[in-house]
């Protein structure tokens, strides 16, 4: 127990408890990993909506004359494409072109940045982006001025729009509004890490729990669960979305990671394009590649990948699909086997089991 | 919720004996922890198992856990139904989700492991 204490908590630690949550240490935090089952919470999220906390999620804020130069230094994206109200996946890199962490940039004004970073790596990115400030720009550390409540699934609008006089319909993807939720006052944005239509919502931490029950109380007419971690994990694997730490690494690159349309090459400098155009000119070695299992077993994360017997590369996310009812993952693999069907073999505890690889993302909304 | 018949481990098996046949499974508070079940790795009739030497595994959404001899024996029957459906091991783990039927080596194995009172208060319940 005394090491839970040590565990960061988000403003509604006690909510998750409450509801009977098996909790977990996340990174550091002790965050809800499923509260009824994680099957049936992806499933919730796929047919309905599910609400996540995602209040352990970091934020940096950048404001000043030269935000813009600052943050167009530091990501490959082009920040100049932003406008108000807009959001863009991007990532922090280091010079020689692998992940310092991949974020959301959002564009709040001219002059004012606001970014979503990963949890684990809140501190980190800060230090990475105060050490490069040669800027007339502000570096605000606000992991702890927002909650992160995430409303996700085809009947999220529905639910969310009962608590807002913000029309929430317009709001295109990747872009967002201030308004209100529930009478408190709310970021939300069309954006999300589920493959489903969604709002991810940033609040003051102190009113997240009275907007939690709030935004339960409007779903429940359509089923909405509370969704934790677990659920948040096999619908992004679905979706193939980026986990940093396994698909993306210090070591890895934006274009090995399949994510080449975040890096802008003709924006002009940015912190990591020299290693990037110098890889992209050699030719990029390896890719990264999805793929089932044809035979029995669950691919986990760095579990080794054999081609015709001889070791080609790593497991990065693997598990169940509870919508496709397949067992599916992500793996890296030099680039020459890297397209889809061909047959691998993943090594599950001393067994080489096969597999073939297949084209991600494995799972697209309905549009 | 425990029978009164079955002993337990400490890493959460069940075993049953009649005879010299013990059937083994893993417990409520296992399948609890676990969350929903989606695989199981068993050994093949005819097999050899070792007390305390992992005999297979179960994996949940998120993980794969080992599962261990309760006592040591030759696997007679194996628990075929739990291939197609795992999710038994979340709905009836104590009966129709048994995992393995043992011909006990040595029946006095038995004695070592924990009868339904003191697991219960071995897990805190």
């Amino acid at each position: 127990m005394t090491q839970t204490a040590a565990l960061k908590q988000t403003p509604l630690n006690a909510v998750h408890c409450q509801a009977g949550a098996k909790m977990v240490d996340f990174g550091g935090w002790n965050m809800p990993v499923y509260y009824t089952g994680i099957l049936e919470e992806h499933r919730a999220v796929r047919r309905s909506v599910g609400l996540f906390d995602v209040s352990h999620m970091g934020e940096i804020e950048i404001k000043g004359p030269e935000a813009f130069q600052l943050i167009d230094f530091l990501t490959p994206n082009t920040v100049s494409r932003l406008r108000s109200g807009q959001a863009q996946y991007s990532a922090l890199l280091y010079e020689h072109g692998g992940f310092v962490d991949d974020i959301l940039v959002h564009k709040v004004a001219d002059g004012h940045y606001f970014l979503c970073v990963n949890a684990s790596n809140q501190e980190k990115d800060y230090q990475h982006i105060c050490g490069h400030n040669r800027f007339q720009a502000q570096v605000e550390f606000a992991g702890e001025r927002y909650a992160l409540l995430a409303i996700q699934g085809p009947r999220s609008i529905e639910t969310l729009q009962k608590l807002t006089r913000t029309e929430l319909a317009p709001i295109k993807y990747y872009h967002f509004v201030d308004g209100e939720i529930a009478s408190v006052p709310a970021r939300i944005a069309r954006t999300g890490y589920t493959g489903e239509i969604g709002f991810e919502t940033y609040l003051p931490p102190e009113q997240a729990p009275p907007v939690w029950d709030a935004v339960l109380d409007a779903g429940a007419e359509f089923g909405i669960k509370p969704a934790g971690l677990g659920a948040r994990n096999t619908l992004r694997l679905e979706a193939a979305m980026a986990l940093y730490g396994h698909e993306i690494t210090a070591s890895i690159t934006p274009l090995e990671a399949g994510l080449g349309r975040i890096v802008k090459f003709d924006k002009g400098e940015f912190l990591g394009r020299k290693a990037l155009l110098a890889q992209q000119e050699k030719g990029v070695t390896r890719s990264l590649t999805g793929f089932e299992m044809t035979g029995r077993g669950i691919a986990r994360d760095g579990y080794e990948v054999f081609l015709d017997g001889a070791a080609a590369g790593w497991v990065t996310s693997g598990g169940p699909s509870p919508t496709l009812n397949k067992n599916i993952g992500m793996c890296y693999l030099p680039i020459a086997h890297a397209q889809p069907g061909r047959t691998i073999q993943i090594q599950i505890r001393d067994q080489p089991v096969e597999a073939v690889t297949r084209p991600i993302p494995f799972y697209k909304r309905a549009s | 919720m425990y029978p009164e018949n079955y002993r337990y481990t400490k890493e959460h098996e069940w075993v049953s004996v009649e005879g010299d046949v013990g059937t083994m499974g893993i417990t409520f508070h296992a399948q609890k922890e676990l969350g929903d079940i989606v695989y199981v790795d068993l050994p093949k009739a005819g097999a050899t198992l070792e007390q305390g030497k992992p005999l297979g595994s179960v994996e949940s959404v998120k993980a794969v856990s080992d599962i261990y001899a309760p006592v040591s024996g030759v696997v007679v029957e194996v628990n075929e139904s739990l291939a197609r459906s795992p999710e038994k091991l979340n709905e009836d783990p104590h009966g129709a989700a048994w995992l393995v039927k043992i011909r006990l080596s040595d029946s006095s194995q038995v004695n070592q492991l924990m009868p339904a009172a003191e697991y219960q208060s071995y897990i805190g319940e």
